[in-house]
């Protein structure tokens, strides 16, 4: 449900992060007040003790908006997919 | 225009070749990295590796990552092919092909090209381990930020 005062996104978790969370996606409404990376990743880690560990060493996790890579400074907006992985190691 | 794949399937680097060049006698020189899975890390066996990737982002990231390269090197075509899912100590992971008019071009797309996919691409690999089935995500090396950083 979105009010004029929350956001709407969708979140996705990646390799060890999704196995803390135990989820790989979810959908979630913030508030106004978080309105960047630095601050959904705070609103996230108070979801459950998985979501805590899994953000535990925030040095470790990486983080795209709307698949581009992305920074805690990077704002967010309502309907965006905000995905967190550790750093990547393809190849 | 480049080739960008991303699949559980492996591929055939012979076909691979022969498809960039098809139909073309401009090429001087096709640049060529396969990447493959070790039975072994940090001293320990392991009996399959397991790589995950992010769908949405993947293809798009890859593709950037390409025409970054035929930017820089003028390149007359690359392949990108990278594997997901679960694979075997010998296996294929990866095949990157840049083709220029002239070696030192195709040689250094080449190196950019897996130098960027390895710190710019969002892959994950698990390795299971021989000894006691444990199973443990890899973690990303200093020396490939630093490989890509040369570029």
């Amino acid at each position: 449900m979105q009010t004029p005062d929350t956001r709407t996104l969708k979140i996705l978790y990646f390799a060890w992060l999704r196995e803390r969370t135990r989820v790989a996606e979810e959908e979630v409404s913030v508030p106004a007040s978080v309105a960047s990376v630095g601050a959904l990743v705070d609103w996230l880690s108070e979801r459950s003790p998985g979501h805590q560990a899994a953000f535990a060493n925030r040095r470790t996790v990486r983080c795209a908006v709307n698949q581009d890579f992305a920074d805690p400074a990077t704002p967010i907006a309502s309907g965006d997919e905000v995905a967190f992985f550790p750093p990547v190691t393809g190849g | 225009m480049a080739t960008i794949r991303v699949q559980e399937a492996d591929f055939d680097v012979g076909a691979e070749f022969a498809a960039l060049t098809a139909g073309r006698s401009d090429v001087g020189g096709i640049g060529c990295f396969v990447g493959t899975v070790r039975d072994h890390a940090g001293g320990r066996r392991i009996t399959a590796m397991t790589l995950e990737h992010y769908p949405a982002m993947t293809s798009p990231a890859l593709a950037r990552i390409a025409a970054e390269a035929e930017r820089r090197w003028a390149l007359l075509g690359c392949t990108v092919i990278h594997r997901v899912g679960r694979l075997l100590p010998g296996e294929n992971i990866v095949l990157v092909l840049a083709a220029a008019p002239h070696r030192q071009a195709a040689l250094d797309a080449t190196g950019f090209l897996i130098d960027f996919l390895k710190t710019r691409a969002p892959f994950w690999k698990k390795e299971t381990f021989a000894e006691t089935g444990e199973e443990a995500w890899v973690e990303a090396r200093e020396g490939d930020d630093a490989a890509a950083a040369r570029w």
